[in-house]
């Protein structure tokens, strides 16, 4: 039978005043909806499915499931009678991952009880009587995700859960070589396969030369495989570029037959090729991540992915799913590297209604959206035991219906276990969690639009992960590669295993049983068990002398590993057997090669759209006086403080942070980029930081300003331009115009520009379109504005050379401003030299980037993170707010200041440190670092 | 036994995370640390009578899943309670980190029997922070027992700063005769406290999570078993305290280092089992 268990705050249960203050948290959030309620009291149930008898089951509840001194557990024989209150209860739907059920199921397992099936749901009881459309509203809006979660308004107890129904085998033919145009167009579209025509004809093509018609699994794995999220077929595509002048006249025309080879790819060649002293790039574009060295023996790995869609229409499990799919990414990365450090950055809309204005039909409330994004990328990366330290959050109402999640992760490998491939007879292994409905169609799903159905029609799309089953997996796969278990590992994210398998087996052809795949419940067909995309999951290629170990290794810390396959076929095939029934035969060249690449046409502006109003522009509305301005700018959301996600991160754990996000002696200042070291016990170091600038229109000044920005944040810690790598993330709209196509192009082209001219190679990118959300009811559009994230990597030889951005009282107190003379990305580069030259020879005691809101913003931020004034010359508020590339502020000597003027870059004197004051004078303007603190603290600190 | 260093079992399961760097700290501490998974403990317990300390690292033990170290608690409680008790009657040390810590007090071995007579069922508990969510940040402490062999000297004369990152790290005592009996028998070992050294009342930040007392760390009554949310492993090096590039500093230590550096010294005063 079904037992109930509740378990609540103790003082309610002696029937004293409520200290709950989950009850609290949530009764503040429905507030911020506009709701008031009474006092909530919030219990976790447990549902628990045994035959042990009720005695055995309420003694084991009250022992493990309550904390005897703060909770009380109670077995409910009837259900309560709620007088005077409403209740919302929110539980898991049947086949949602619940990692607190499976681990009560063990716990119970140890304490003799044995249970059948535990489940797991809260209950919410709000003081007084709540009409029910209004309770549904705060249920759906506040406590529970309609996609993952049911909504109950009464005690739920059901008599039975219902149980997984048996599968039939049946093979699924699809009718496909006789279909014209419009019929392709209907099955791709309507089986969810995204292809194009173009796409769908090629696949009738080699079915009519086959002979015979495809099963359901061989059209599932082609969209799988040639899906946008996999294969990224609008960058690698070729592109008929015409370049317009400001009247829209050709004034040129290029070719790329394969754009992003030709341009971000075809830099860090060439940068590589260049004679230099020592190696850098190990392994770029090829492998998961890329690779630099890090020392003779090691090396580093980074990796930025975005979770954008799922992210959206279930943001906790989106942006948590985001975190362990880059970790995998990691873990996958040549024969797998640990994971060191975790970076997050978010575009979201405004969080208050006054900013983000009425939300469309569909979309989550973005500040309900950042909350959960949040705590996805929380409690994975806090679990996973992966210091998250270093990220951004950009606020612009365009991302209202499609936010951006980038996830982002550094891991060590030896140098030697980077190179991998999997070999004929080697045994398919795949490890981890099992595999269950969830997330299928993943990849497809994030390669088409957003629309407000897509939460319904998607639903199976959204995955919902379980750190610790990817921490032991994790653990064993470190213990596994330094044994030498395994030729070959990579993850399984889109696709599942359809892709994992596809690709490793690219040019040896595989067998695979799918029967032998473990499943969390029966009944999944054959072709849903190949492209679930259920989370915590590797694929290992494993000779067949180190299947035992490795079975054994995984066995004995509790991870299941299970072989399922063989690489090897004699025509290089890839052969998917159910039972030993063939349910799918597809030769591997045609997978990976059959695509048809389409030569796209492109229109780039010389004069592209026009930029947002700036932060610092916006604020001249608001106020006259300098120190008015400056407040406002230091409240905007873009600018504030983000102390309340970063405080909520570990990002300490593994013992190697060194400068940490919030720096300075009352650990509050905005650190520029984060640094570690990533080896107990070695001074050398890993900084991480990233720049990105939406609110620039042109697509190449947009692109150059996102990579200055993140070269000038690891510059400020002392980071040496020779030594930094960075990653694209490319972000966009639907790309279905050939001005949007010119944008990509022109940004593209930027990344090749810069990084040739800065000396810093691209080693990773990926990209991700069709970034934009369509409400069904009135046809609107909101496109994202183009976004390009760049993250920027840095090995340091010694970080006890970093320095921070905080004043230092000590020593001297001249702050300069450090400026290009041109605006060419030579005058950058000379800049950004000129100061990580000076900081190597220790002559620079802080140093700030000059960013949002000009350098005013940047003293003010730099005198935040201290505590102590500074005196500053007056200037007119045109210079003291003025944005621009490879601009620094820095505490400083005379010396250097004659120094940095004879390495041709702009040193302009802006004042002195006044560390016996605590305020800041602009010319004849004074304010409290106090006054200055609160409003940039305030904003954001939820 | 290689070396004569004294050695230190670091206990991991499912989802514990600072184990690397809590070896890292007693291997400069001068012991010999070997990371041992639950599982062979489970199948052998005998194992731990080949080593001189225990620590239960920090992480998230099962996921915190039920509640923060609440599921390896039960697998102690319920498989290994006996050979603990014989290694902590042997004069050998435990520390539990932050979920080591939450751990401890869930099962019997921290606060521990605290009055003659006693058994030792769960008298306290670590729950949700006040604020409601994880934090992350650096705090100070004060050494407050002469009973705890882990603090001696840590953070008696000035304030000790080390930093907490946990969600559940509230002590709370059963009742009002449990906190004052730990104050009697001098097992409260870390309070949190202001920079200046004075207590934090309970005040945020100085208190993180609205610890009553101010607990950040007790011991049991043989001053051998020591729980504490702070994480010392993550000050073994100057260069791991937040504000290091203000303060200049040259070289030396991290002074989380003397905790454990405390540890080694008592086994191989006391010999216990070396």
């Amino acid at each position: 039978m079904i037992y109930r268990i509740d378990v609540r705050a103790a003082s309610q249960a002696e029937g004293t005043a409520a200290a709950d203050p989950l009850g609290e948290a949530i009764r503040h959030q429905i507030e911020e909806f506009g709701t008031q309620v009474g006092s909530i009291r919030t219990s976790r149930i447990f549902l628990i499915d045994s035959d042990a008898p009720r005695q055995q089951v309420r003694k084991a509840a009250q022992e493990l499931l309550a904390d005897p001194v703060v909770e009380r557990a109670e077995l409910i024989e009837n259900p309560p009678a709620d007088e005077g209150h409403s209740r919302i209860e929110v539980h898991l739907k049947p086949g949602v991952m619940d990692p607190v059920a499976a681990s009560t199921e063990l716990a119970l397992a140890d304490m003799g009880v044995a249970a059948r099936q535990v489940r797991t749901g809260r209950a919410y009881l709000i003081e007084g009587i709540i009409p029910r459309t209004e309770l549904q509203t705060i249920a759906s809006r506040v406590l529970a995700n309609g996609v993952i979660e049911s909504i109950h308004f009464e005690p739920y107890i059901p008599d039975r859960f219902s149980a997984g129904h048996q599968y039939l085998f049946k093979l699924v033919h699809v009718s496909l070589r006789e279909l014209d145009d419009a019929r392709l167009m209907k099955l791709s579209r309507e089986g969810h396969l995204f292809l194009s025509l173009d796409e769908m004809k090629a696949v009738q093509d080699y079915f009519r030369e086959q002979n015979r018609e495809p099963t359901d699994i061989e059209l599932e794995t082609l969209a799988q495989t040639w899906s946008e999220h996999c294969v990224h077929k609008t960058l690698k595509s070729a592109v008929e570029v015409t370049v317009q002048d400001a009247d829209g006249q050709p004034v040129e025309t290029r070719r790329y037959g394969n754009l992003i080879k030709e341009t971000i790819f075809d830099s860090t060649m060439k940068l590589m090729n260049r004679p230099r002293g020592d190696e850098f790039c190990l392994s770029v574009f090829k492998d998961n991540a890329g690779v630099v060295v890090f020392d003779e023996l090691d090396a580093v790995c980074f990796k930025v992915e975005t979770h954008n869609h799922p992210s959206a229409i279930e943001p906790y499990g989106g942006s948590a799913t985001g975190v362990g799919g880059v970790i995998r990414d990691i873990l996958g990365t040549g024969l797998g590297a640990r994971p060191v450090a975790n970076t997050d950055v978010f575009c979201v809309a405004y969080p208050d209604d006054r900013r983000s204005g009425l939300l469309p039909k569909g979309v989550i409330h973005p500040r309900r959206i950042l909350r959960q994004i949040v705590a996805g990328v929380r409690d994975y990366g806090n679990r996973m035991g992966i210091p998250t330290l270093n990220g951004a959050v950009y606020f612009d109402n365009r991302y209202i219906g499609n936010p951006l999640v980038f996830c982002g992760c550094v891991g060590m490998i030896p140098r030697d276990k980077i190179a991998k491939e999997a070999r004929r007879g080697d045994a398919i292994v795949v490890m981890g969690g099992r595999t269950g409905r969830d997330g299928i169609h993943g990849a497809t799903f994030s390669s088409a639009e957003l629309t407000d159905t897509h939460a319904d029609e998607f639903s199976h799309a959204v995955q919902i992960g379980n750190a610790i089953t990817e921490k032991k997996m994790a653990d064993v796969i470190m213990e596994a590669r330094d044994q030498g278990l395994f030729s070959a590992i990579t993850d399984c994210g889109a696709g599942g295993l359809s892709s994992a398998v596809g690709e490793m087996g690219e040019k040896i052809g595989a067998v695979v049983h799918l029967e032998q795949v473990p499943l969390k419940y029966q009944g999944l067909r054959y072709d849903e068990i190949w492209i679930s995309e259920a989370q915590e999951r590797m694929v290992l290629a494993v000779p067949a002398d180190c299947v035992e170990p490795l079975l054994n290794l995984s066995r004995s810390e509790d991870v299941e590993a299970t072989v399922i396959g063989q690489f090897g076929t004699p025509g290089e095939e890839l052969i998917l057997q159910y039972n030993s029934h063939e349910v799918g035969r597809l030769a591997m060249k045609f997978l990976h090669d059959g695509i048809p690449m389409p030569t796209r046409k492109a229109i780039v502006r010389r004069h592209g759209a026009p930029d947002e109003p700036s932060i610092a522009s916006q604020s001249a509305d608001a106020s006259a006086n300098v120190t008015g301005r400056l407040i406002s700018i230091l409240k905007h959301p873009n600018v504030a403080s983000k102390h309340w996600i970063i405080r909520q991160y570990d990002h300490e754990v593994q013992g190697g942070s060194v400068i940490k996000p919030l720096i300075g002696r009352h650990q509050i200042g905005p650190a520029d980029a984060a640094v570690i070291q990533p080896k107990l016990g070695s001074h050398r170091g890993v900084a991480v930081a990233c720049g990105m600038a939406p609110h620039i229109g042109d697509p190449y000044r947009m692109a150059i300003a996102s990579i200055d920005e993140a070269v000038r944040n690891i510059v400020c810690v002392g980071a040496d331009l020779g030594k930094i790598a960075v990653l694209d993330n490319f972000c966009w709209p639907s790309v279905d115009d050939e001005t949007t196509m010119g944008a990509l192009v022109a940004a593209c082209e930027a990344c090749r520009d810069a990084a040739l001219a800065f000396g810093i190679p691209f080693i990773s990118g990926k990209d991700s379109l069709h970034n934009q959300f369509t409400d069904q009811e009135t046809g609107r559009v909101i496109r994202i504005p183009n976004t390009l994230l760049i993250s920027a990597m840095a090995v340091l030889d010694d970080v006890r050379q970093c320095v921070t951005m905080d004043l230092k009282e000590t020593g001297d107190d001249r702050l300069l401003l450090i400026e290009p003379a041109g605006t060419g990305l030579s005058d950058y580069l000379a800049v950004h030299r000129a100061i990580s030259q000076a900081i190597g020879k220790g002559q620079v005691l802080a140093c700030h980037d000059v960013s949002e809101g000009g350098y005013l913003t940047a003293v003010a931020e730099m005198a935040i993170a201290s505590g102590l004034g500074a005196r500053l010359d007056d200037a007119p508020p045109a210079a003291l707010f003025a944005e621009g590339n490879a601009r620094y502020v820095v505490q400083a000597t005379r010396d250097v200041e004659a120094q940095l003027r004879s390495s041709g870059v702009l040193v302009r004197p802006i004042g002195r440190l006044d560390a016996k004051s605590n305020h800041l004078l602009i010319g004849p303007e004074k304010i409290g670092v106090d006054e200055l603190t609160r409003a940039w603290r305030g904003t954001l600190d939820w | 036994m290689g070396g004569m260093l004294p050695r230190t079992l670091i206990l991991r399961a499912a989802g514990t995370n600072c184990d690397r760097e809590t070896a890292h700290a007693f291997e400069l501490a001068g012991s010999d640390p070997r990371r041992v998974h639950i599982n062979r403990l489970l199948e052998r317990p005998a194992l731990l009578e080949e080593y001189q300390i225990l620590a239960i690292p920090g992480g998230f033990s099962y996921g915190d899943d039920i509640a923060a170290g609440r599921i390896l608690a039960n697998q102690i409680t319920h498989h290994l309670a006996d050979v603990l008790k014989r290694f902590v009657e042997a004069g050998k040390p435990i520390i539990g980190i932050c979920n080591g810590f939450q751990v401890l007090v869930k099962t019997e071995l921290l606060p521990g029997a605290i009055g003659e007579g006693q058994t030792g069922h769960q008298t306290s508990t670590l729950t949700n922070n006040d604020c409601g969510r994880f934090i992350n940040r650096w705090v100070n402490l004060c050494s407050k027992s002469d009973l705890c062999i882990w603090t001696r000297d840590a953070g008696s004369s000035e304030p000790l700063p080390l930093p907490i990152a946990h969600g559940e790290g509230k002590f709370i005592p059963a009742n009002e005769s449990i906190r004052r009996q730990l104050w009697e028998n001098d097992q409260v070992a870390l309070i949190y406290c202001r920079e200046d050294g004075s207590p934090a009342r309970g005040e945020f930040p100085d208190n993180p999570n609205g610890s009553v007392d101010d607990i950040a760390g007790i011991c049991d009554r043989t001053g051998l078993v020591f729980g504490l949310m702070p994480h010392p492993e993550r000050f073994v090096s100057p260069w791991q305290h937040p504000a290091w590039t203000s303060l200049r500093q040259s070289g030396g230590e991290g002074r989380g280092l003397r905790l454990f550096r405390n540890a080694v010294a008592h086994v191989q005063q006391v010999g216990a089992g070396v």
